[in-house]
């Protein structure tokens, strides 16, 4: 185990960040697990012009979900929103079951459903700090393109052949 | 590639290899700890590294780096030196490496001769040099959120300047390796030499930008080989390798071209080609097996065309299999621009024929060589079925881990009976496998979405 752990850490390229899964973007088009939370962005069923900002704090599990212009959704008491549920959905999706609920730190029993499993009070977040995260990540699709020789992406090979 | 060649190739490695990459691994140690307090092995490592290199004109500069840094001081011009010296060993090894593939196969390669191209130093490469001195400072071991969010604003600065594009999409890349990991403490198995080589080619990087000297234009015919996929959650880059006959009735060189697209992680498998789209010509001659007629395009020195869409237009047919199988052998390379060199930047062209396949290794004439297929790209028709039914293989050679690797562009392969060909490259203008149509239309225009979504926010 030893000489093949040595290995590993003497190769370039191996893979660091586990690929995410391909998923419908209409509905939630922004998902992350990242400070600290399960959080993302969810379009409104009813206002093309209005989404809304979704998170589930790992550890406490509280959940929050307000406006991009910080108005609270009206539909968060107690227990979690569509807008909520939405984003736990998608995020399964993306990141697999597993890794969305060691990242909440939320045990699911074999089969089980990962919003059954969070039983978290409202604490409303603010939604400028992940709003203003998927302004920048929408931002790379504004990014030119690039012809110039880039070896640095050897580093980076494509994957994930399986089929 | 014969089996003698491949024989050749794999026999007993280039002297002194082994060595090199102790003193690489001795340094990447000493940056999983940091620089802040150098214990006695860390020292001894950044010791030897200079050693090793003191007979060199970094040897001076070096000899005062590791001194420094052992002491406490860390100074920026004390890690460049470090950089510079790491570098100059990988270096060594991509060369001797090389120099072997090259005998092996009898391959001719131009000596790199190329002028100086332009350099730059402003506020974007001193920003992106704080924040590669926190971390080495750090070490990797105490790398945390805060510290990798840090890097934010460098490479956002970096992506708003064309010509600092890949130092952007490395650090890019080595930020979101770096979250995905924190806190890093934690973490079993750390990716020491990769980080290394990253932090490495990023520190040198931002000292004067690239290098990659100045461009000439060329004419002529374009004949491709097969198409690499390079992706990180941001990015997606085609890299084509083919053989340009110049205008005029010059010898054939090897080049490639490429054409990078910026994204986000959601944006992944066939979907990626939705990005190309400013490319009709080149991905239309991927997607169709078509020559490229190109008039002035500016290829530089390293044998990078850059790739200007209206420059070119498509020929007639061509099968890279025959491209291969005609011209390969005679082809000359390019040489590799003196920065860049460093083992995992080998990716040499080969065609390999009548071998038999067990698993992930080809056997050809009693030699085993292991195949890279975990580099099969999820936006094309390659599976590792498809690779296990071939009979001929289009390839570029890898080294990594100690191992010369063989990973697949395009393979010929026969399947219920039926001779088939798959390149990389087939899906460039939208997938033509039905079942893989059919996943793609479920999942619909991810980015039509992600654009309309763009335009509807971000001009707020």
């Amino acid at each position: 185990m030893d000489a093949e752990k040595t290995a590993w850490e003497q190769r370039s390229v191996v893979p660091v960040v586990p690929p995410v899964q391909p998923r419908k973007l209409a509905k939630v088009p922004f998902v992350e697990l990242a400070d600290g939370r399960l959080q993302g962005v969810v379009s409104s069923g009813s206002d093309i012009e209005r989404v809304y900002v979704s998170s589930i704090t790992a550890g406490s599990h509280a959940l929050s979900c307000s406006t991009n212009n910080n108005r609270p959704c009206g539909a968060l008491h107690g227990y979690a929103c569509k807008h909520i549920r939405q984003l736990a959905d998608e995020a399964v999706v993306q990141y697999g079951l597993d890794r969305v609920a060691r990242y909440l730190g939320v045990e699911v029993p074999e089969g089980g459903d990962l919003m059954s499993c969070i039983d978290g009070h409202v604490e409303r977040t603010p939604a400028a700090v992940v709003f203003s995260r998927f302004l920048r990540h929408l931002a790379y699709l504004e990014v030119p393109d690039s012809t110039e020789p880039l070896a640095e992406l050897h580093w980076f090979p494509a994957t994930g052949a399986v089929r | 590639m014969l089996d003698v060649q491949l024989g050749e190739l794999l026999g007993d490695g280039p002297p002194g290899v082994g060595e090199a990459l102790d003193l690489v691994a001795g340094f990447d140690g000493a940056l999983t700890h940091g620089f802040a307090r150098v214990g006695e092995e860390a020292s001894g490592a950044l010791a030897a590294l200079a050693g090793a290199l003191a007979a060199s004109p970094l040897g001076d500069r070096m000899a005062e780096a590791a001194e420094k840094v052992a002491a406490g001081s860390v100074g920026d011009e004390h890690l460049a030196a470090l950089a510079g010296g790491r570098a100059a060993l990988l270096g060594a090894v991509h060369d001797a490496l090389l120099a072997r593939l090259d005998t092996a196969v009898g391959r001719p390669r131009a000596a790199w001769q190329a002028a100086e191209g332009p350099s730059r130093s402003d506020n974007v490469l001193a920003g992106c040099r704080g924040w590669l001195r926190e971390l080495a400072i750090t070490g990797w071991h105490g790398v945390d959120h805060d510290l990798v969010t840090s890097s934010d604003q460098a490479i956002e600065a970096l992506l708003g300047e064309p010509e600092l594009r890949g130092l952007a999409v490395l650090l890019d890349g080595l930020a979101a390796e770096l979250r995905a990991s924190c806190p890093v403490a934690t973490m079993d198995l750390l990716p020491a030499r990769r980080w290394g080589d990253l932090w490495t080619r990023a520190l040198l990087l931002s000292q004067k930008g690239t290098w990659h000297g100045a461009a000439e234009p060329v004419s002529g015919r374009l004949l491709i080989l097969g198409a690499d996929v390079h992706e990180h959650a941001t990015v997606v880059r085609v890299q084509v390798h083919g053989i340009l006959e110049p205008a005029g009735g010059a010898p054939s060189r090897l080049v490639r071209t490429s054409v990078a697209a910026a994204k986000v992680d959601t944006i992944s498998g066939p979907s990626v080609w939705r990005l190309m789209g400013a490319y009709p010509v080149l991905m239309g001659a991927l997607a169709g097996h078509l020559s490229l007629d190109i008039s002035d395009m500016p290829l530089l020195p390293g044998g990078d065309l850059v790739w200007h869409d209206d420059r070119a237009s498509a020929g007639e047919e061509a099968d890279p299999f025959a491209t291969a199988r005609v011209q390969l052998a005679e082809a000359e390379a390019p040489p590799v621009p003196p920065l860049d060199r460093h083992p995992v930047r080998i990716a040499e062209p080969v065609l390999l024929e009548g071998y038999t396949i067990d698993g992930e290794t080809l056997g050809l004439g009693g030699h085993s060589l292991p195949l890279a297929l975990d580099r099969l790209p999820s936006c094309g028709p390659l599976t590792p079925q498809l690779v296990s039914a071939s009979t001929a293989c289009i390839g570029l050679m890898r080294w990594d881990g100690g191992r010369w690797l063989v990973q697949p562009l395009a393979v010929q392969a026969t399947v219920k009976k039926k001779p088939v060909a798959a390149h990389n490259g087939d899906w460039a203008t939208g997938p033509t496998d039905p079942k893989v149509v059919k996943a793609d239309a479920k999942a619909g225009d991810v980015v039509a979405v992600l654009r309309e979504r763009a335009g509807r926010l971000l001009r707020k």
